[in-house]
């Protein structure tokens, strides 16, 4: 199986800080998150990927500067504080990125049939015939 | 590399496409050669399975995430035969008069597209939904507009035995929406147009095409295409490009064409678009019935239009601004979500348009004007209006921050919600109505093409969609598409017949 691409220690914490309820997810549930991450980076032009995995480099390299400490050391609050900043920063590239990668993650949590059954959404090609 | 010739090509097999298809399988049955070049596959009716990841990424370029050149607007268009048309709504509104005056091409006026527009309002089973197909999510929007002294008009809709799955965007799973891969292609190729999916074009020449035909990849849906995979040289009559407000102006853009109008690109409009989201105390049957019932139209007087929606959960939390407890909370409450898009009719700017990249493929450069945010923020506040008047706990507002704007501070929208929070980057704005790029009108000085789709200089050239606009057109853009392409085949039918271009 290929490596997930945007494999390190600082990813899962910023995944966390965008969808709380990964916190608690098992193993089966990042890994289709991860594999659906991976599936998308890999159907779009190839520097995308790289971007991507540069720019969570430049949120950890922040996150020491900022707390003397990398991504997957911080306290969760800590992550979610530094996300919100970095989110609404004055320069549009680093507003991108957040972006970019939050939602690259509610796509790989939001689409998951469990999850999706879970927030309650039911659709179903027989549509009304199915509800009444 | 395969040598074929063709009277006339049609690149592209959408509203426009299609429509230019359809009428010309007379040629077709009267022994002319007539092709259809689709990008996209033939898919089967058992491939729309409604899943979401799996489905966007079938139909959709990129996935549904295609990125203006800054990366703050997303843009929605499909590749498959029957191009977007299977993954709109059916929405089907003819063009205001207002917009055709505005739009000064000579020769086109408001009749004559409403006429056009009837043929395709009968052909595609245009209708309203019988009250009882009409969702609560759609009956709620009645109910807060009218609280709020505002009156919703019905949409009509391109359906045949709707059966409410609510998963139009994803592609219709009961073959009930009535776009060109159900009505216009089919009769096509019944008459014996050739419709060849799977094939890009890669150059456009001088009354000739360079494609390149794709082979199904490992686990894609659809069907193979039907010429074998490889490299095709096509000599043609005449060439009709109907590849969408990108597609098509990139081909001019890429082609080995000289002196073509400098107008090609410029122009490119998008209605910019907003989801809005309200938060009930009770359930709201929003995952069933058509998602698209009702709309309001400002366009005239504040520049937007407000229309029903119900996206799925991805595309909902994406476009929901931020991340975090709260944003996941609102997503919990999926089943007692009401949902509202607003469209900002913007106009067609200097800044605005649509180029390409070493390789051909297009770039779309969009910028926000202060007028397109003013509209988005005096739309979010009439949303956050109505979605109060229909008794919502809170409303998720993009243009307000934070974004959450709870009951108690309903009288405070005008207050709370204001341009000054757009922040693009931040701000999910998205757009699945491309416009402009090849626009009609008078002369090569201030044009791509005349009123007939023929590009000035070249007879043998016709364009025949979204990129015809010379601006917005300020609703759902589909029947308009069909009607301006049902003149371009009037046109192509009238000079072929005279001995004209092919």
């Amino acid at each position: 199986m290929t490596p997930f691409s945007l494999a390190g220690p600082a990813f899962r914490p910023v995944a966390i800080s965008f969808v709380p309820e990964l916190g608690s997810a098992d193993e089966r549930v990042w890994g289709t998150l991860e594999r659906a991450i991976d599936s998308a980076l890999g159907a779009r032009r190839s520097a995308l990927g790289e971007q991507v995995r540069t720019f969570i480099k430049v949120i950890d390299l922040l996150a020491r500067l900022r707390f003397g400490r990398g991504v997957h050391r911080l306290e969760p609050g800590q992550v979610g504080r530094l996300m919100g900043a970095l989110e609404r920063a004055p320069f549009r590239l680093i507003r991108r990125g957040v972006w970019g990668l939050r939602t690259l993650v509610l796509m790989g949590y939001y689409t998951q049939p469990e999850v999706v059954a879970s927030l309650g959404y039911r659709a179903d090609r027989a549509g009304w015939e199915a509800r009444r | 590399m395969t040598a074929h010739r063709f009277d006339v090509v049609i690149v592209g097999s959408g509203a426009g496409g299609g429509t230019v298809a359809a009428r010309l399988g007379e040629l077709a049955s009267q022994g002319r050669s007539v092709l259809v070049l689709e990008r996209g596959p033939r898919f089967h009716d058992a491939d729309f399975t409604g899943q979401e990841l799996d489905m966007a990424g079938q139909l959709y370029a990129d996935g549904g995430g295609f990125l203006t050149a800054d990366g703050t607007m997303t843009l929605a268009f499909a590749r498959g035969y029957g191009g977007s048309t299977i993954v709109y709504t059916g929405t089907s509104l003819v063009a205001p008069e207002r917009v055709i005056r505005e739009w000064n091409v000579p020769g086109l006026g408001p009749a004559e597209v409403a006429e056009r527009s009837a043929r395709y309002i009968g052909e595609n089973s245009v209708h309203l939904l019988p009250d009882d197909l009409i969702n609560e999510n759609n009956r709620l929007f009645v109910e807060g507009a009218a609280k709020a002294g505002l009156h919703a008009e019905q949409f009509p809709l391109n359906l045949k035995g709707c059966r409410g799955s609510s998963l139009c965007n994803l592609g219709c799973p009961n073959a009930a929406k009535q776009g060109t891969n159900r009505v216009q292609l089919p009769a096509a190729e019944r008459a014996g147009v050739t419709v060849v999916t799977r094939a890009e074009v890669i150059r456009l020449g001088e009354r000739r095409l360079t494609v390149r035909v794709g082979a199904r990849p490992p686990g894609g849906k659809g069907a193979e295409s039907e010429w074998a995979p490889g490299n095709y040289e096509i000599e043609a009559g005449m060439v009709v490009l109907a590849a969408g407000a990108m597609g098509t102006p990139a081909l001019l853009l890429g082609s080995g064409l000289t002196g073509l109008p400098a107008r090609v690109g410029h122009g490119f409009t998008a209605h910019p678009a907003l989801i809005l989201v309200g938060e009930h105390t009770q359930p709201v049957v929003n995952d069933v019935g058509h998602p698209k019932s009702f709309f309001i139209d400002r366009a005239e007087a504040d520049g937007f239009v407000l229309e029903t929606c119900m996206y799925f959960p991805f595309v909902t939390a994406k476009n929901m601004t931020g991340f975090g407890a709260e944003h996941g909370a609102m997503l919990r409450a999926f089943s007692r979500l009401q949902m509202i898009l607003v469209l900002a009719c913007d106009h067609a700017t200097a800044d605005n348009r649509v180029t390409i990249d070493r390789e051909g493929q297009p770039i779309v450069h969009y910028r926000f004007t202060d007028r397109v945010v003013e509209s988005l923020a005096r739309a979010t506040r009439m949303a956050a209006t109505i979605f109060f008047g229909a008794g919502a706990l809170r409303v998720h507002a993009p243009l307000a921050n934070p974004p959450f704007i709870e009951r108690a501070n309903a009288g405070m929208v005008d207050r709370l919600i204001g341009p000054e929070h757009f922040l693009p980057g931040v701000t999910s704005v998205s757009s699945a109505h491309l416009m402009g790029g090849a626009g009609m009108g008078s002369a090569a000085a201030n044009s791509v093409t005349d009123s007939w789709g023929r590009v000035h200089g070249r007879p043998w050239l016709r364009v025949a969609d979204a990129s015809l606009f010379p601006d917005s057109v300020e609703i759902n853009p589909y029947l308009t598409i069909m009607a301006l392409a049902d003149r371009v085949a009037d046109g192509i039918l009238s000079d072929l017949a005279t001995g004209g271009s092919a």
